[in-house]
């Protein structure tokens, strides 16, 4: 059944069942995401994607919440960019957004400034580079969850990666900080293919960034030479 | 370690059945064992209870109570939250480190341990002890009004002080646990048993019973919503998992009255046709299991319990958070504490995904009451809008601290002349109302009604009945630095805004607190505030701001820019 609602003083039919998020994309309108990804369960985590809807006093997000009949939806209100601006330039004070192009363009729309919380604590760690298929370099990771997601009922039942501490302090792990291959996963890189950000990146890739050749990745640190000499 | 192995293994036996649920229990009974949980212990766990490795981690790492490195089996937890604060909790923690030739205590709060492991000590949240301040946890034992001077306290079970205008919740508290003996027979209970199910709901709902635990949900309401709902089982949680800084009244309702709130949960089984209960009870209050325990095998013996329904007792292993209903239910599932997205509410998908009714113990104390008394009666307490008897925790810079039983209407002038007024002949600074999630309140608002109409009209919340008292010399700025150490120290960090801000808030209040404020922290903490308000997944997150936010509006001045001076408010 369809059903109309208003998004920014403009009518918009769309399908009973649909997200506002969906809403908004079949005609057009844009709404920011970040931790939502079409192959992955929607947590509504990262809050970007919030909007303000009539008669409720919080913003709501726009990737779970279900389109209603005569719903009037404002997707740039001033309590919105507020959000997002803050959330955006929480973020660049936390981590290293270097590989996240679509997030910096983000910011660029919302006018935040990665200065913007100075003497802030930022969220680092050094790269774990522990098996011959990717790399970990969690100074560049926003928890989205999707990796931990893929890894786990989303898509591999493998239950690799998990996370650790809690708040502020959290990040993904594997079990007492195991190395990749002292753990359950299978280098199935669905993880890395979800990553939003580049903290998981191919192993090629990031030794090509190292400023490697690719002659020498062919004969060096990668599985594919320890296999062949077995 | 084989020798441990096998007698894990014993201890975790009855564990298994439940497989993931059972997570949280073999772990706290492995910790009880080795006084930590190693990696071949969650090992062992993980293949009793068939749940993966690195899901293992992940529930030990996010639990404060829970420890991965050696810690001892002997753990002082000295509260260094609000009240005690105000009562030289920082002193105490101090002594007692160097005392037994620790570092003082660290930046961040992380626990440390004697390099024989004869000793951990570590500062913790809001104890819930706080009319005792300052306070200590020792082991299972309340360490109470501890007093370094003296060198005295108190060791055991905390005594229970209970004043107030009326005593119909509290009226079997202040004299120990009342036995089912001395409590009766569950009266209430049999007289909802010969209703109808949706009439005791009725009843319920023309009472006006809200949740005492800060949301303020119509109790009936849910009781309807799960009655309807389709799917069995059903179950029944009583919210015990106290932990908003300076509550303490449900530990009150629990150890000297425990059979008032199994009646009540006894009387929602029915209403809804529930079969299993569940009461979930914070770590820090260990001294509470065996009386719950102990009450429950009673009403067994007495036929009330263990026929159609049953209640099990969960631990919490330190986490604000989990006094989230649906946190609370990942709690119990054995997961990591993250709230749940709302939709589906739990009156249709609680825990294990079944219909739940999930209610605060004094909310559910308020139970037997309403039906004892009809529902007529019962609303000739209080007021029309807000009927009922309700329990105010006071702490802080008053008279006689305590837990207070007064008809919702009493002002809050009165209910501080009840407790003697501002200790120490000194002025009223200001009230911190309805907990670290709530606001502040001043002078101004002494006259304001307690109930739920007044207070929403004068922009204070009500939340868990939270009256924690500052004098005219304390610095609100240290208070309020402490309230930015507990939110973004129990932040879950799913969400965004709460996850970061909660860090960001604090880092802002730091500086404040120091006199060291930035250019533009005011806006800064204003946005950070607000974002968190208007965008958290969750109400930790929503109102992780609201004190910060209140203060910001009644004392601008504290927040300006090089202020190094305590402001003092006449």
């Amino acid at each position: 059944m369809s059903i109309t609602l208003v998004m920014d003083g403009k009518e918009l039919t769309t399908e009973e069942g649909k997200t506002l998020l969906d809403a908004a994309r079949e005609h057009g309108e844009d709404v920011p995401t970040i931790c939502y990804h079409e192959a992955t369960t929607a947590n509504a985590l990262c809050r970007i994607c919030v909007v303000e809807v009539e008669g409720m006093r919080l913003l709501q997000p726009a990737c779970i919440v279900k389109a209603g009949a005569n719903m009037k939806v404002q997707t740039r209100s001033e309590k919105v960019d507020r959000a997002r601006k803050t959330i955006l330039e929480m973020l660049a004070s936390t981590m290293d957004l270097s590989d996240a192009p679509e997030i910096l363009t983000m910011m660029d729309d919302y006018g935040a400034s990665a200065e913007r919380f100075p003497d802030a604590e930022r969220r680092e760690s050094e790269v774990k580079d522990d098996n011959p298929m990717y790399v970990r370099d969690y100074s560049k990771c926003l928890l989205c969850w999707r990796c931990v997601q893929v890894c786990a009922e989303d898509a591999q039942y493998t239950y690799a990666i998990n996370f650790e501490g809690r708040g502020y302090e959290t990040q993904i792990g594997t079990f007492f900080d195991k190395s990749i291959p002292e753990t359950s996963c299978v280098l199935c890189g669905q993880c890395v293919g979800v990553c939003p950000t580049g903290a998981l990146k191919p192993k090629r890739q990031f030794m090509l960034e190292q400023g490697m050749s690719p002659n020498e990745i062919s004969v060096l640190n990668t599985g594919r030479k320890r296999r062949k000499e077995k | 370690m084989t020798e441990n192995i096998s007698t894990l293994h014993t201890a975790i036996e009855s564990y298994i059945p439940m497989g993931r649920s059972g997570l949280l229990p073999a772990l706290h009974s492995a910790q009880k064992m080795f006084g930590w949980i190693s990696e071949d212990t969650a090992t062992e766990i993980s293949k009793a209870l068939r749940v993966p490795l690195a899901d293992i981690h992940g529930v030990i790492e996010f639990y404060s109570l829970f420890y991965n490195e050696p810690t001892s089996k002997h753990v002082i937890r000295v509260c260094t939250d609000v009240a005690c604060a105000l009562k030289n909790a920082d002193g105490i923690l101090d002594h007692l480190c160097s005392h037994h030739e620790l570092k003082p205590r660290p930046a961040g709060g992380f626990h440390q341990t004697t390099p024989d492991l004869t000793l951990t000590i570590e500062p913790s949240p809001c104890l819930g002890l706080c009319e005792h301040a300052p306070v200590a946890l020792v082991n299972d034992d309340a360490e109470t009004n501890i007093n370094l001077e003296k060198d005295s306290y108190e060791l055991g079970r905390p005594p229970s002080l209970v004043y107030g205008s009326i005593r119909m919740l509290t009226a079997n508290c202040g004299n120990g646990t009342a036995s089912l003996a001395k409590y009766g027979e569950y009266a209430a209970l049999k007289k909802a048993m010969a209703m109808k199910p949706e009439d005791v709901i009725a009843e319920i709902k023309t009472a006006g019973l809200v949740g005492r635990g800060g949301a303020a949900f119509p109790t009936g309401v849910k009781w309807e919503g799960a009655l309807k709902a389709g799917g069995a089982p059903k179950y029944v949680i009583c919210n015990a998992d106290e932990s908003e800084p300076g509550t303490f009244k449900d530990r009150v309702l629990l150890i000297d009255d425990p059979h008032r709130t199994i009646e009540g949960m006894c009387i929602a089984a029915y209403a809804i046709g529930a079969s299993k209960g569940y009461i979930y009870i914070r770590a820090e209050y260990p001294y509470i299991v065996p009386v719950l325990e102990n009450a429950l095998n009673e009403a067994r013996g007495a036929g009330y319990l263990g026929k159609d329904f049953d209640i099990e007792i969960r631990v919490g292993a330190g986490a604000y958070i989990c006094g989230e209903e649906t946190a609370l239910f990942e709690s119990i599932e054995g997961k990591r504490g993250f709230p749940r997205v709302k939709p589906p509410f739990p009156t249709t998908h609680g825990v294990f995904g079944k219909p739940t009714v999930i209610n605060n113990v004094e909310t559910l104390c308020s139970v037997p009451l309403i039906i004892s008394l009809g529902s007529a009666e019962y609303r000739r307490i209080g007021t029309e809008k807000s009927p009922g008897p309700k329990l105010f925790c006071v702490s802080g810079d008053v008279v006689k601290t305590g837990l207070y039983e007064v008809p919702f209407g009493v002002t809050l002038r009165e209910l501080l002349d009840m407790a003697g007024g501002v200790a120490n002949n000194k002025k009223l600074q200001s009230v911190l109302f309805g907990g670290a999630a709530g606001a502040f309140a001043t002078s101004e608002h002494l006259d304001v009604k307690m109930t739920f109409e007044d207070l929403r009209a004068a922009g204070l919340p009500l939340g868990s009945g939270v009256v924690m008292v500052f004098d005219e010399t304390r610095d609100l700025r240290d208070v309020l630095k402490r309230l930015g150490h507990f939110f973004a120290h129990e932040s879950c960090g799913k969400c965004y805004p709460c996850q970061m801000g909660t860090q960001r808030q604090m880092e802002i209040l730091d500086r404040i607190a120091d006199g060291k404020v930035l250019e533009g922290d005011v806006i800064r903490l204003q946005d950070v505030g607000w974002t968190m308000t208007d965008a958290s997944l969750c109400g930790l997150g929503q109102t992780a701001a609201g004190a910060v936010l209140s203060a910001m509006k009644l004392w601008p001045e504290l927040f300006v820019e090089g202020q190094t001076s305590k402001v003092e408010r006449q």
